[in-house]
């Protein structure tokens, strides 16, 4: 799969990443590279295969649905991250216009 | 000998004994530190007030009678895990000023045996790459000649432990992170079988397969330490309810009856020729050690690598995504609206190989490709671990090269982000079926350490260990130093 200007663009708005045109012509020529040689993949023959996430065999560990109580100073110190903090929240851009 | 290089077995025995104490054991890592990591630069952050504090504390919970074999033995942890209220930054520029505002479950295990925390060491941005020339802060030098790599991504943790910085150090193993840094540097480290210790607080990469482990300097270390950091986490609902054996208990039983089994893909063409050699010496000495050495085929291994870059970038697009500039580390808050924000705080914030694998998972995931990639790559991922897994019932474990080479010049590939992929050929195989695979020292190559991979049963440590730890005792290549280290 050969990736255009275009399409590096298209990707890389989906994934919310601001690039300089210089990164986006590396990046079309490194990443055309290296799916070519993921396209070995379509050669196994998959037929009647499950897809694998967990290898332990665990399934659908659940948790009570409840609040816990987390260290107060450890959630200040959370909170103190935020690089926009206002009246005990962190203060985000509006979302609508 | 300096009281840094010894390992936590011969500290611990010093510091019971009342022969030593912590305090001064920890002030001699720090004078390593000191003495040459402007050379190595392995470490981020060195916290040296906080250490002997600790380092106090563990000297007065000894006074009192407690025992216990990590109780005032420093050690280093890579950068990518939390610790609270001591800068965290994974090595990337959009974390530079984090100070984590917890402790991961490891770290908090840690302290509450008496570890003593040195400090954060460097790694690949986000543990992504095998040489850690991706970090944001500069590569970390490889002690045994300076113009190489010490291999990655825990390559900081790797290199400060065989430069006798530390006694021990963790390092975060995805596909080969721990194993890879321990082969080139020649110390020892486990990547434990997946959920066997808890990722909570670990920042996260690819969460299916991550697991934090040892880089230690003997076997029985990395035993003791894989016992102070395993079990079940209610944080981590991937560690499941497995007693934690005791790990050093067995180490030196005979191998006499013992089944390697040799997987002839792992020594192709690809090995370089005198990579094999170490290979077949190690092989020969297990024979005479009593072990029986078994050809066995894994013919799917030439795809690990495949189902593994599109797996990991996959993981990380979506672990990724909360790097936002809006809860924590760097943020272009001058963008003029939400969308430019994220866009600028991203671009500005992650380094290239982060961007690269971000892209890749992001386009492997989008809408016409996920049956293509992402479900075709799960699906092989089904049929290696079903290929290790079967082989595995016939043998008690498989013994491969960790690397293909020793570690290469820094800036040798460092534009050709596929060859670098391709250094993870033996290591990820291990990874993608969530087996137990330890890396230790098996000789030298242009006074280079070479390193041999023992892969386990799911949650089977305790074999790995014992075959690990009878050949590292019949040939003590440990006896080596880098010259810079003597």
């Amino acid at each position: 799969m050969k990736l255009n200007k275009k399409d590096i663009q298209h990707i890389a708005n989906l994934a919310r990443l601001e690039l300089t045109e210089k990164e986006l012509a590396k990046y079309g020529s490194q990443i055309s590279n290296i799916l070519k040689y993921i396209d070995q993949l379509q050669e196994v023959d998959t037929a009647n295969v499950e897809p694998t996430a967990q290898v332990t065999g665990l399934t659908n560990v659940f948790q009570e649905d409840k609040v816990c109580v987390w260290d107060k100073d450890e959630v200040k110190a959370a909170l103190k991250q935020a690089p926009e903090f206002e009246g005990g929240q962190v203060k985000v851009k509006r979302v609508l216009d | 000998m300096k009281l840094n290089q010894l390992t936590i077995k011969e500290a611990n025995k010093k510091l019971a004994k009342g022969e030593i104490t912590s305090v001064e054991l920890t002030k001699a890592c720090l004078r390593r530190i000191k003495e040459i990591d402007g050379k190595v630069k392995a470490m981020l952050t060195v916290c040296e007030e906080k250490a002997l504090k600790q380092a106090e504390a563990a000297d007065g919970r000894r006074k009192k009678g407690e025992k216990n074999e990590l109780l005032g033995i420093p050690y280093i942890a890579k950068d990518n895990i939390m610790t609270k209220g001591v800068r965290t930054t994974a090595a990337s520029r959009i974390l530079d000023n984090y100070i984590a505002p917890y402790d991961a479950t490891i770290i908090k295990k840690l302290k509450k045996a008496g570890a003593v925390l040195l400090g954060k060491a460097n790694l690949d941005e986000f543990a992504h790459g095998a040489s850690t020339e991706n970090s944001a802060y500069g590569p970390s030098h490889n002690p045994w000649d300076l113009d190489r790599v010490p291999g990655g991504s825990s390559g900081g943790s790797a290199a400060a432990v065989v430069s006798d910085m530390c006694v021990f150090a963790l390092g975060t193993d995805t596909g080969g992170s721990i194993r890879c840094p321990a082969s080139f540097c020649g110390v020892v480290g486990l990547k434990p079988t997946y959920g066997r210790s808890s990722r909570f607080g670990l920042i996260a990469m690819t969460s299916s397969t991550d697991v934090p482990g040892p880089i230690t300097k003997t076997v029985e270390d990395t035993a003791i330490v894989l016992k102070a950091i395993a079990g079940q986490d209610k944080n981590d609902t991937t560690t499941p309810l497995k007693t934690v054996p005791d790990y050093s208990a067995d180490l030196k039983k005979a191998l006499k009856g013992t089944k390697i089994g040799l997987p002839k893909e792992y020594l192709n063409k690809g090995t370089k020729e005198n990579i094999k050699k170490i290979i077949k010496e190690a092989i020969k000495k297990y024979q005479e050690l009593g072990a029986e050495i078994v050809d066995v085929s894994l013919p799917h291994t030439k795809y690990g690598v495949a189902v593994y870059y599109i797996i990991t970038p996959s993981e990380i697009s979506s672990n990724l995504a909360r790097f936002d500039g809006i809860r924590y580390g760097h943020s272009a808050v001058n963008g003029k609206d939400l969308i430019t924000a994220y866009k600028k705080t991203r671009g500005e914030g992650f380094g290239p190989e982060a961007k690269r694998r971000i892209m890749l998972g992001t386009y492997a995931l989008s809408a016409g490709y996920f049956d293509a990639y992402y479900l075709q790559a799960q699906k092989v991922r089904t049929i290696i671990k079903e290929e290790m897994d079967a082989v595995l019932n016939k043998v008690d474990c498989l013994l491969t090269p960790t690397s293909p080479h020793i570690a290469f010049k820094i800036g040798e590939q460092v534009d050709d982000p596929l060859a670098m992929y391709l250094e993870d050929i033996f290591v990820t195989g291990a990874s993608l079926a969530g087996l137990p695979a330890i890396s230790i020292p098996a000789g030298f190559v242009d006074n280079m350490p070479v390193g041999l991979q023992l892969i386990g049963p799911r949650f089977g440590e305790q074999t790995i260990f014992n075959i690990a730890n009878v050949y590292e005792n019949a040939t003590n290549w440990r006896a080596n130093k880098p010259n810079l280290c003597k």
